[in-house]
């Protein structure tokens, strides 16, 4: 029985619908336990927060949107090196971890270059930092947690990023890259 | 509800770790940490993402409403508007398809040695971010108020009961997955 788990943890993969389900369960276990819906946008807000009040404390602590997003290390704070760990746990037992610049199907339309990878990953990341913090929530915080919740705002975001993220890749893989 | 818990700022600090932990591990087992499985799906060409996410929905709003009927758990959500949500979701979009990973995965993908998860995915992340907390004053009275939604839940702007909403939603997530199912996506 014990093996048998084991194994099941070692998979590399697991169906989408079961690793889905997890997830349904764990954001219920985060609004009875910590009452809260189970986001990670926050936490970026924070860790810049964090570092502002390093570099200049009094800038952070005049800034309005620092004092509804408090600069510091709690829940909303920790999911992330959490996530950081988890996947990391995961994909160590299934021998999936390694170090890599490109991912495999950047690489096959746009090269395996790390500086245009990097250029074009930190472009997105700042756009996607933007647009969380603009909608108040990302694709857990308003897609998942959101929508279970039935939020109007929430299923309306989670459209409008699907349809922004299609449009993009799309022009990104068939318009640039073809 | 377990009000002395929430309350309980070390507790907290603990089970936001934890909650990360599983979540992580869950997003790597599903697959979805990983950059060709996310730009498969706004490529259309893989629907784990969406498999994933519409799986946790039809558990997590039976769960959550369970708790909710029974006193255990409060609403989280806020009312959202046009110039917030919408605007929002677009830019979120553009940058969702540029990085190839969200807020969530792009930290799960760290995990797994994406390094351009890291240097290219999380610092814009935080720089992004704190571009927000720069403009928010200006942002806040004008676009982010823009164009309200007249209700915060879809049962209140349906004008229905919330148990017929669910029933209808579920009917139509789990008609959604099997649909895919039957195309072979």
């Amino acid at each position: 029985m014990v093996l048998v788990m084991f194994d099941y943890f070692t998979q590399a993969l697991w169906s989408p619908y079961v690793a889905g389900a997890g997830i349904g369960i764990l954001s219920c276990f985060a609004f009875l336990l910590s009452d809260r819906p189970m986001g990670c946008s926050t936490a970026f807000v924070k860790a810049r927060g964090l570092i502002g009040k390093v570099i200049n404390p009094l800038s952070v602590k005049n800034k309005e949107y620092y004092r509804e997003i408090i600069p510091q290390i709690d829940w909303a704070f920790m999911i992330i090196p959490g996530i950081i760990i988890g996947a990391f746990i995961s994909a160590y037992i299934s021998g999936q971890f390694h170090f890599f610049w490109v991912p495999g199907d950047w690489g096959e339309t746009f090269g395996y270059n790390p500086a245009l990878r990097i250029i074009v990953a930190l472009a997105g990341g700042i756009l996607l930092g933007l647009g969380a913090r603009w909608a108040g929530g990302c694709t857990s915080g308003h897609g998942i947690n959101g929508s279970i919740q039935l939020s109007l705002a929430s299923i309306i975001m989670a459209c409008c990023f699907f349809i922004g993220g299609i449009a993009t890749a799309m022009l990104l893989f068939y318009g640039i890259g073809a | 509800m377990l009000v002395t818990l929430h309350k309980n700022k070390n507790a907290q600090i603990v089970l936001g770790l934890l909650f990360g932990i599983v979540f992580g591990f869950l997003l790597q087992k599903g697959g979805v940490t990983d950059y060709n499985v996310i730009i498969g799906q706004l490529l259309l060409t893989d629907f784990t993402v969406l498999k994933l996410m519409l799986s946790a929905v039809i558990v997590g709003m039976i769960g959550f409403y369970l708790l909710k009927h029974f006193g255990h758990v409060q609403l989280h959500a806020a009312e959202g508007s046009i110039g917030a949500n919408v605007i929002g979701g677009l830019i979120f979009g553009v940058g969702f398809g540029l990085l190839g990973y969200c807020p969530g995965t792009v930290a799960g993908a760290v995990g797994t040695g994406a390094l351009d998860a890291l240097f290219g995915g999380m610092v814009g992340l935080v720089i992004g971010a704190g571009f927000f907390a720069e403009v928010y004053p200006r942002l806040r009275p004008r676009v982010l108020t823009w164009g309200k939604f007249p209700a915060v839940t879809v049962p209140e702007f349906l004008h229905l009961n919330q148990w017929i909403v669910i029933g209808l939603m579920e009917v139509f997530m789990i008609g959604c997955l099997v649909f895919l199912e039957y195309l072979g996506m």
